[in-house]
């Protein structure tokens, strides 16, 4: 269940279970947001014995976490090797179907294309990750919708992906069979503190009881942490992806390159995103759209050149998601100081892969105050500690004046 | 200062293309009503484009886009010239308006709408996005006119997944505008207006009506279109329903009613209603409102925008189609069993719908098969959107055109809530299947090649963990993140 291109772990995830079953009993713990990483927090918790309570502003994983391109490779995280250990056996510890897949190729058809992604392939193999360099024959042979004008590629020999959606409902609903409670539709509306403490989170569904609080609302954490005092600065994007009818099937559907994100799905549509985001305005009750725009059609095109055999496939949708960033682009996961019963998370646009792990993470800093497996230093909030109130204009992250009129 | 220097290359600024071409007005459908706005315009001086998705491709028809012709199309349909030609002159009004200077495109269909608001605000002006064969380009406009018509209200039963079980629009298009309906013998399901029209319209153009099978105790439609159809010696089939549609490999060979009568015929054609076809609508964002009266979900009002024709309503006669339709899904879910066929594209039977399980290629363990849309209620009121991705049903190359208002029918019952207490599966562009190579910008802007990124282009996001705050992470940052366009 492991994989050839990396360490094996010492301990397997049943024996992490095992080993945790107990340790959070009686606590009582409020996750404000049910996408991914607040829904493997909730289920971590409860598998450590805790009560879990998730309050969401709509439906689970209706936002970015169920609209991504579903990709678990994310060599660059210190969560990385605990989210390779994890994927392989989430469909048997959560007891639903992820379509969790192994392993990802990656394809040029522009020889900087195929000098980045050497680049890639050579860090990731300094770091003790194997990748193998592919030339064009060997990309067309293991991924049969390339053509003539793939250079070459590289096959990661770790790495995957599982459908978002299926995979936020599984953790929601292993979450509910540990007894854990959702309330969809349940926006936060304010914190009760006391002591240094938040005592209890008032939501559309009344007030709920905690001994813990885990902010994991994507876009909206900096509107809720800020009625608790605290700033995270946070700016929210919107990405694109479209999707064709079913392909034949590859032997590895973990297939991008030419600038895109993505995955033949188990179904065998070829869901891709990439290019240009647009930032956006964030607004306290969620997005008010999620619009596409003709991107679509240079996303068709990238999709086309990467996979030429399948440029006759018709795009049957296209869609839209927010993304939350932060100024350094990588994760905040942090427990609070003050109040310091809270843990916030945010993962910076790259949560949907990184879940099993980040859950892992958030469960570690809730139930013992530091992460058990991994050094998380680095992504505590106080690395934007004195931050200027104008770090987006700075970056060119602003929304547009129109947008924030709109 | 920041290192972007107060700007980041690759967000979409001014990256989407302006308009290829712009027009006064802009009418998609050329039917009657769209005729009739385009040559007003050009009336008054404007410059018109009217375009208009027929011929249909052949393929688009085999998948029932956009209507469900129910693979009863005749090969005359794969002869593209034979195609456009027929349906130029089917219309006599094409010509009086590219006589009066409008600009005709047939064949060519208009996929999304769009427009600054909420959310987006990259557009340099509002554009509607079109499709021939060949290319797709994107148009502005001043005034988009849309007269995309109705569409076929599809409800299932035991068998209706197969060749020969059509809607009443798609067997008007195939004998009026196509000359190409492959049938010989129908049975009619539904007595309101639609169904009598399309039982006399069939056998006016030689096709045989075996007859009308309605669930309700009479005839719905009007009284002396009902004497009209009685004249003319078709029967009714009064308090029943097709039972099952029995066939063989070219499809539908009779029905068994609940009656037990069972029928000769090679096409059933479902005539229970006609769905004002919103698809540019919804996907583009706009307003849209429930009226049983006027066929169900119907534009509300959209600034720019003017819906004309069957788009924006059926004729309000008092009869209400919400609930006639209910009265047909009801019935027909009692004769449907488990295994029944909901989405066709996705094999999804009704069993696995109303279980929220998911397709057969995945297993099921026992939480997963303990799950239904019972447990799911639970959480709070069904959404069609989370229950489709879940269980596929509506995910298909149909775009969940056979059934996306059956979906919402079922899911209403099943909440014990009227119609539109659970909401419709919302439509995205494009809004009619296309391919990659067709949609695809194949003269995009340098500036688009150059802002191109796989994510959001930030720097320092895609630096291992143990080279931040090292020499390495600019060397990183230089290598796969500064000017990485892709």
């Amino acid at each position: 269940m492991t994989y050839v291109g990396l360490p094996t772990p010492s301990e397997t995830p049943q024996e992490t279970m095992a080993k945790i079953a107990g340790t959070a009993a009686k606590m009582k713990v409020v996750i404000v947001g049910g996408g991914v990483s607040g829904l493997s927090a909730g289920w971590w918790l409860a598998r450590s014995g805790a009560s879990v309570t998730v309050l969401d502003k709509g439906i689970v994983g209706w936002e970015a976490s169920g609209r991504n391109g579903g990709g678990a490779s994310h060599y660059q995280s210190p969560l990385f090797v605990e989210e390779q250990r994890m994927w392989p056996h989430m469909d048997e510890l959560l007891g639903y179907p992820t379509e969790h897949q192994k392993e990802r190729i990656v394809a040029a058809v522009t020889e900087k294309q195929l000098n980045q992604y050497h680049y890639l392939a050579k860090m990731n193999n300094d770091l003790g990750y194997r990748v193998d360099l592919l030339t064009g024959d060997q990309v067309r042979a293991m991924v049969p919708l390339t053509g003539d004008n793939c250079l070459g590629g590289m096959h990661y020999r770790f790495g995957g992906h599982a459908n978002p959606q299926r995979s936020v409902q599984a953790y929601a609903w292993a979450l509910q069979d540990l007894g854990g409670r959702i309330y969809q539709h349940s926006p936060v509306t304010g914190f009760e503190t006391e002591c240094g403490k938040v005592v209890a989170v008032h939501s559309g569904s009344g007030r709920h009881e905690c001994d813990a609080v885990v902010v994991a609302a994507g876009p909206q954490i900096g509107a809720l942490m800020a009625k608790l005092g605290v700033e995270v600065p946070l700016a929210a994007a919107r990405a694109e992806m479209i999707v064709t009818e079913p392909a034949p099937m590859m032997p590895i559907g973990g297939v991008d390159g030419n600038g895109l994100y993505g995955r033949q799905t188990m179904r065998g549509n070829l869901a891709y995103g990439g290019g240009p985001h647009e930032w956006l305005e964030t607004f306290e009750a969620g997005p008010p759209a999620r619009p596409s725009s003709p991107l679509t059609r240079n996303l068709a095109r990238r999709v086309a050149e990467l996979f030429p055999k399948a440029a006759h496939l018709n795009v049957i949708r296209s869609w839209a998601g927010i993304v939350e960033n932060t100024p350094d682009g990588r994760p905040i996961i942090d427990r609070m100081s003050d109040p310091e019963n809270v843990v916030v998370a945010t993962m910076s646009g790259v949560g949907f892969g990184l879940s099993p792990a980040s859950g892992h993470a958030i469960r570690d800093l809730v139930v013992d105050g530091q992460c058990s497996f991994t050094d998380i230093a680095k992504l505590s909030l106080s690395r934007f500690d004195g931050i200027g109130a104008d770090w987006r204009e700075q970056r060119g992250w602003q929304a547009p004046k129109a947008e924030i009129a709109a | 200062m920041h290192a972007n220097n107060g700007t980041d290359p690759h967000a979409i600024g001014t990256k989407l293309p302006a308009p290829e071409a712009r027009y006064d007005l802009v009418v998609v459908g050329a039917g009657p009503a769209g005729l009739a706005a385009a040559l007003a315009g050009a009336g008054e001086g404007k410059s018109v484009l009217l375009v208009d998705e027929n011929p249909i491709p052949g393929g688009a028809m085999g998948n029932d886009v956009p209507l469900l012709f129910g693979g009863r199309m005749t090969a005359a349909t794969q002869n593209a010239e034979r195609m456009l030609e027929t349906v130029f002159m089917s219309e006599p009004q094409l010509e009086a308006a590219m006589d009066a200077g409008v600009e005709v495109l047939l064949g060519t269909s208009a996929w999304g709408v769009y427009r600054n608001g909420p959310g987006i605000t990259g557009l340099p002006e509002s554009v509607v996005a079109l499709a021939d064969k060949d290319r797709g380009w994107i148009v502005g406009y001043g005034e988009l006119v849309l007269a995309t018509g109705a569409r076929d209200l599809a409800i299932g039963f035991p068998g209706w997944n197969q060749p020969g079980v059509m809607g009443a629009a798609a067997l008007e298009r195939l004998l009026t505008r196509y000359e190409a309906f492959a049938g010989k013998r129908v049975l009619i399901v539904g007595s309101h207006d639609l169904a009598l029209h399309t039982a006399l319209l069939a056998q006016e153009k030689g096709v045989e009506v075996a007859g009308i099978v309605e669930v309700r105790a009479a005839p719905q439609g009007d009284a002396a279109l009902a004497d009209a159809v009685r004249a003319a010696q078709i029967p009714f089939y009064l308090e029943d329903a097709p039972a099952e549609a029995i066939g063989g490999i070219d499809g539908v060979e009779r029905v068994r009613l609940r009656s037990g009568a069972e029928i000769a015929v090679d096409t059933v054609v479902l005539a229970i209603g006609l769905v004002p076809s919103i698809e540019l609508i919804d996907a583009m964002g706009g307003s849209r409102v429930l009226d049983g009266a006027r066929g169900g979900y119907i534009p509300g009002e959209n600034a720019g925008v003017r819906c004309v024709g069957t788009c924006a309503g059926l004729a309000d006669t008092g009869f209400d189609h919400v609930e006639y339709r209910m009265d047909w899904a009801r019935e027909l879910g009692k004769l449907s069993a488990a295994g029944t066929i909901v989405c066709q594209c996705e094999e999804v039977t009704r069993g696995d719908l109303l279980g929220v399980q998911p397709p057969r290629y995945l297993e099921r363990p026992a939480p997963m098969a303990a799950r239904s849309l019972d447990t799911l209620i639970q959480d709070g009121p069904p959404n069609p959107d989370q229950i489709k991705r879940l269980t596929r049903a509506g995910m298909g190359v149909c775009q969940g055109r056979r059934c996306r208002d059956q979906v919402a029918m079922m899911l209403a019952m099943a909440a014990d809530g009227p119609f539109g207490s659970v909401p419709l599966a919302t439509h995205r562009a494009p809004v009619r299947p296309l391919p990659l190579r067709v949609l695809a910008d194949w003269e995009e802007s340098p500036e688009m090649r150059a802002g191109w990124d796989v994510w959001f282009g930030i720097p320092t996001q895609w630096v291992p963990y143990r080279d931040i705050d090292t020499p390495r992470e600019r060397e990183h940052q230089v290598a796969i993140a500064d000017g990485w366009s892709l």
